[in-house]
């Protein structure tokens, strides 16, 4: 599951993956013709839209490959950078930029590429942001108000407007086609010829049709996450759901025993596990298994993951999730924690059971009863000097 | 020999949106530039005025934001391959050459001093716009950043309402 660092690629790899993906940044940056301030102005004089066209495309392209990664459990979009909205500085920054991208022809990205292959005035122009960025950091105080007013977090354009991701990204979508050609025809105006390279007709209406497709595709992939907590709110889809019951004698015993091959996942509140925390149990909220640590955990090969809560119907919630999210080897607690007490922590001999299969439990329930709460409490103890066993992974710090 | 004509800029795209996804996929983060010179500035006062870097705000959170050398960044190796790559896209179709370009109705003083200004003024907003074309507005409609997409817009249509002004530049 993405993303892959640092996990499978550790910090230091990365940079060398930086290397590579700069070096395809560049090489694409430099044929499409971004290498000349020329092609890139033209943009706002009407006379070439190529930076419209491969901007938006490649734009379309990794939002819809984004969503369909999320969609299909590859990507766990809460560690990826979502550049955070800060309202004020946003749109005087932006504008400040476009200011300097008409005056100077180029933006940061761009200027680097065409200094590579010689453009003098993309040099200067380097070394004009790097003047800028100097006069930022210098006066830094002066604008810092106005850099850090409205804060609204690592907010996403879809939740701001209050529509569904899909319905946004097939709306972005058609105002992509629709500028496509619109701009195409302004230019052919503008240069009172039409560009030879578009001239094939089938091969754009077949490209328009492919882009309404994608867009279309755009609701074939519903935010995961929402469509899953949906079904698993409908309690006739998960009592209809084929999932392993542990009872509460094979838990026991198997913590009794200290199976280091079973994994309990504790649907609890903090409060509540922090009350009584079962031994190698680890605490999830729903929302919590859509992410990268439950994808660690719930991977460990020959292991059993047992969820627990207090009553079965949230226990059975979140396996039946689990299960859905492809997980396997996935059981609940047959009665929940309420049972379990009952059944086993609080267990009082109250006949001495009719025949041998009764006796035993009886009997295994009365030495659990005594051993339980102690391994309980030595693993409270445990955890407390040790702190807690998984970190958190962090949102990756990314950005300009 | 001529140069190689430019590549359809509908494929371009396609590979520059696989590119980034790919990018988002390995990385958690999406591509970038200004941040590159970012680096490359505070790495420079850094050298040049020490003390300064730990007086000045802007340094002290730099430094407690990323921590380390502020030129071992990814975005710095990032454009280390920019180089190397838009100079092979070059050397391949035969653009590789000194020049310095400006429009023929305008004069070569003109076009430095259009790159100077235009280029302090690109860095110094994707400070403020925290990135640029790339890092903000192509990165953040990936993800489909509230704030990427706003910077976007401003940016495109801040140079549209600035472009007549500065026409003479260009056309």
């Amino acid at each position: 599951m993405g993303p892959l660092v640092p996990d499978v690629i550790g910090n230091e790899l990365n940079f060398v993956v930086a290397i590579f993906v700069g070096i395809a940044f560049g090489f694409i940056l430099e044929q499409a013709g971004f290498s000349t301030s020329k092609k890139l102005v033209g943009l706002f004089y009407g006379y070439d839209f190529t930076v419209l066209r491969v901007f938006f495309t490649a734009g379309l392209v990794a939002m819809i490959g984004v969503i369909a990664f999320d969609h299909w459990g590859l990507l766990d979009i809460s560690l990826v950078y979502i550049n955070p909205t800060f309202l004020w500085s946003a749109i005087v920054g932006g504008l400040i930029m476009g200011l300097g991208f008409v005056i100077g022809g180029f933006c940061p990205g761009t200027s680097v590429c065409a200094a590579a292959i010689g453009k003098v005035d993309a040099m200067i122009f380097v070394g004009g942001s790097f003047l800028g960025v100097l006069i930022f950091g210098e006066g830094y105080p002066l604008f810092e108000n106005l850099y850090k007013a409205a804060p609204w977090g690592n907010v996403r354009i879809f939740e701001t407007l209050g529509m569904s991701q899909s319905l946004f990204a097939f709306l972005l979508t058609i105002v992509a086609v629709g500028a496509f050609w619109a701009t195409t025809i302004i230019e052919n105006k503008i240069n009172g010829k039409p560009n030879p390279e578009f001239n094939s007709k089938p091969l754009y209406y077949g490209l328009t049709g492919l882009a309404l497709i994608l867009a279309l595709s755009a609701f074939a992939l519903p935010e995961r996450r929402q469509s899953l907590l949906a079904e698993i709110n409908d309690s006739r889809f998960v009592n209809g759901y084929q999932v392993d019951a542990m009872d509460c004698d094979e838990l026991a015993f198997n913590i009794v025993d200290k199976n280091k091959n079973l994994q309990i996942i504790d649907m609890r509140s903090q409060k509540d596990f922090d009350a009584m925390t079962l031994p190698n149990s680890t605490r999830f909220t729903l929302e919590n298994l859509f992410e990268k640590n439950a994808h660690k955990l719930l991977t460990i090969k020959h292991k059993q993951n047992v969820f627990v809560a207090d009553d079965e119907a949230t226990e059975k919630k979140a396996a039946v999730l689990a299960k859905e999210l492809g997980y396997s080897e996935i059981y609940f607690l047959e009665g929940g924690l309420n049972q379990f007490r009952k059944d086993i922590l609080n267990f009082t001999m109250t006949t001495a059971g009719t025949n041998q299969h009764e006796i035993d439990t009886y009997r295994f329930r009365t030495k659990a009863a005594q051993v339980l709460p102690q391994l309980i409490q030595e693993y409270k103890l445990k955890m407390a000097a040790s702190g807690p066993q998984i970190s958190k992974p962090k949102r990756v710090v990314g950005g300009c | 020999m001529n140069e190689t004509k430019y590549m359809n800029p509908y494929l371009a795209g396609l590979f520059l949106g696989l590119i980034l996804l790919v990018t988002i996929f390995i990385t958690g983060r999406g591509l970038g530039a200004s941040g590159a010179i970012k680096s490359a500035v505070v790495a420079t006062v850094q050298t040049v005025t020490p003390s300064h870097t730990t007086d000045a705000k802007f340094y002290k959170e730099y430094s407690e934001e990323h921590g380390g050398s502020p030129l071992k960044n990814w975005l710095v190796f990032e454009m280390i391959g920019v180089v190397i790559g838009a100079f092979i896209s070059g050397l391949i179709s035969n653009r590789l050459k000194f020049k310095l370009e400006h429009s023929p109705k305008s004069t070569a003083k003109i076009r430095i001093a259009g790159a100077i200004v235009g280029g302090a003024l690109f860095g110094f907003g994707a400070q403020l716009g925290r990135g640029c074309t790339s890092g903000a507005a192509l990165s953040g409609m990936a993800v489909l950043s509230t704030g990427g997409l706003i910077t976007m817009a401003a940016i495109f249509g801040g140079a549209y309402a600035f472009a007549y002004f500065f026409r003479k530049l260009w056309i």
